[in-house]
């Protein structure tokens, strides 16, 4: 800590007019004190370092230091062979693998102009969404402790566990997956995956209500999220925002429906997004009801995947898998919508390599979190843990 | 020419209508259409009226790139030259989408910044700072973002050669 001198009287400091805020003593002379936060506090969900300028209990500024994860993905891309990028995708979003490996594959299929067999289809979507509640269900429940709420983050690792030991049960690994490869799959589903999958969606079905009730409706909680941190909806788009954050903020924009990849076109499900009867459109309380909304549009999709999914006995998943994966030469931009926002990945090909000359990831974490210097200014710093909470951040993805 | 666009896809032919319009605002500040149909987009040739077309490009009302989706540095050793690659598209009215490349010299070279238009132009601009080395005019806080500040050289370059020690840690392994 260190002293940064007088903060000066009156004029700069943060004083709150309406009467639903704190207001700062008005004449006595306060220090501006540099308190950091982080790398190792456990409401930064990992290793991300904010230096606060404070005002008392006020944060005059915030600022992120990242790259304490920063492993060069980029740099190993140029390195390796196409599908030996897929387990590093994998490491980037920890929390949702087969997001993370079905954005790079669809980008490289895009470049490769290949076909995917229906059934590869099905099965990308149904994981997929999987991992999408699994990680809703982190995030919501992390979000939870950080609040001070113990319960509904036991509640949500109990239910996270039966995914993951699906997942584990289909592709080896509880979290690194390396399960969907470019052009097909590692290996098909197992003879009952149909059942088990459905006897999941019956048992989270009521589950989830319940932790809806036992925490979005909470008074305490909704307290502590109501009205803090708002985000309008342009300049969360000028931000670049994406996914539940964008969507918190009352914009309907979700790549599978306006970008739409994979089977999506061909299922119903709907996009939620704050009406600001609940919540103030924009707020903490809007992001949080955004993921806990959209887990039950999972279910519905991974039941409708399950209906339409063919089957096909001996099915081979790996019979359309190019031996050799050299995509013409060429630049492609392809995203999908991981639970955080927007993956994409800008790929260039030179045609003769088999490793791409140019793999970037555009993280959607790194993106939402560019906007924290703004949202933390003249917030208090309970606030600011709960700001930081709602972004939903994984410092594999930010720092990659 | 019609017989090239009719090959063209719907999204890339809407590319190029968004395309043609800014052509006719700029003239020969930008490049030649290339209707590359995953990523259809244009050269800036006059790096210093970047701005002018980034602004123009968010708020003109048959335009409106409101969302800057991936900034992202390249490397061109052939050509002696770093650049970016902008990704745009618009949420909201339209649905088309472009992307846009500027180049500077490898050595010492700048680009304008676009931060002032899009704020997240503000982190993917450090983070090609970060990585490639080249200085964008104008941004309000250019400085490493991924790697320490007290880091040499910039690693995704082509010719990066990783330096040996670091705070007396052996780097290379």
């Amino acid at each position: 800590m260190q002293e940064l001198g007088k903060a000066e009287t009156n004029s700069t400091r943060i004083i709150r007019q309406d009467d639903k805020r704190v207001i700062i003593e008005k004449d006595l002379d306060t220090e501006y004190m540099v308190l950091s936060m982080g790398p190792q506090h456990p409401s930064t969900h990992g290793v991300l370092r904010l230096e606060c300028i404070t005002d008392g209990e006020v944060v005059v500024e915030a600022e992120p230091y990242l790259g304490y994860l920063h492993r060069c993905f980029e740099k190993y891309c140029e390195k390796v062979d196409y599908p030996a990028i897929v387990p590093y995708t994998d490491r980037m979003d920890y929390l949702a693998g087969m997001n993370s490996e079905l954005a790079y594959c669809i980008t490289v299929e895009k470049l490769l102009d290949i076909e995917i067999p229906r059934r590869v289809e099905f099965i990308r979507v149904i994981v997929s969404e999987l991992n999408r509640i699994a990680s809703h269900l982190v995030a919501i429940g992390t979000y939870a402790i950080d609040l001070g709420a113990f319960t509904p983050f036991l509640f949500c690792f109990r239910d996270r566990e039966h995914i993951m030991s699906l997942l584990e049960w289909i592709s080896g690994a509880r979290m690194l997956y390396n399960y969907i490869w470019i052009g097909g799959l590692a290996y098909d589903v197992p003879a009952d995956f149909k059942t088990r999958v459905a006897e999941f969606v019956t048992y989270f079905r009521p589950k989830a209500k319940e932790l809806y009730q036992l925490l979005t409706e909470n008074e305490i909680f909704v307290k502590r999220t109501y009205d803090i941190g708002i985000m309008p909806a342009d300049v969360a788009i000028n931000y670049g925002w994406s996914g539940p954050m964008l969507r918190g903020s009352g914009v309907k924009w979700d790549l599978r429906r306006n970008d739409p990849y994979s089977v999506y076109p061909e299922l119903d499900f709907d996009v939620p997004v704050p009406d600001g009867k609940f919540s103030v459109v924009g707020d903490c309380l809007s992001r949080h009801l955004v993921r806990a909304l959209e887990m039950e549009e999972s279910l519905k999709i991974i039941e409708q995947c399950l209906d339409k999914m063919p089957e096909e006995p001996n099915f081979n998943s790996r019979a359309l898998i190019p031996k050799k994966i050299r995509p013409k030469a060429g630049e492609v931009y392809g995203r999908a919508e991981n639970p955080r926002g927007e993956l994409g990945y800008y790929i260039v090909s030179d045609g003769k390599s088999t490793s791409p000359l140019r793999c970037k990831a555009r993280s959607s974490c790194f993106v939402n979190l560019s906007a924290m210097k703004d949202l933390s200014k003249g917030q208090l710093i309970p606030d600011l843990v709960a700001i930081i909470g709602s972004i939903d951040i994984v410092l594999g993805e930010v720092d990659r | 020419m019609e017989e090239a666009a009719n090959q063209m896809s719907p999204a890339v032919q809407q590319s190029k209508a968004a395309y043609d319009n800014i052509k006719e605002r700029f003239g020969d500040a930008i490049s030649e259409f290339d209707a590359n149909p995953t990523m259809p987009f244009f050269e800036v040739l006059d790096v210093s009226r970047w701005v002018d077309i980034a602004l123009y490009m968010r708020d003109n009302s048959l335009l409106q790139f409101n969302y800057l989706a991936c900034l992202s540095g390249v490397d061109y050793p052939e050509e002696q030259k770093l650049g970016i690659v902008c990704n745009f598209e618009c949420i909201g009215k339209y649905t088309h989408k472009i992307a846009v490349k500027v180049k500077c010299p490898r050595d010492g070279g700048s680009i304008p910044s676009v931060s002032c238009v899009w704020h997240t132009a503000n982190w993917h601009e450090r983070e090609a700072y970060d990585m490639y080395g080249m200085v964008f005019e104008g941004h309000p806080d250019l400085r490493r973002i991924l790697c320490p500040e007290d880091w040499t050289g910039f690693p995704l370059r082509k010719d990066y050669q990783v330096q040996e020690t670091y705070h007396g840690i052996k780097v290379p392994y």
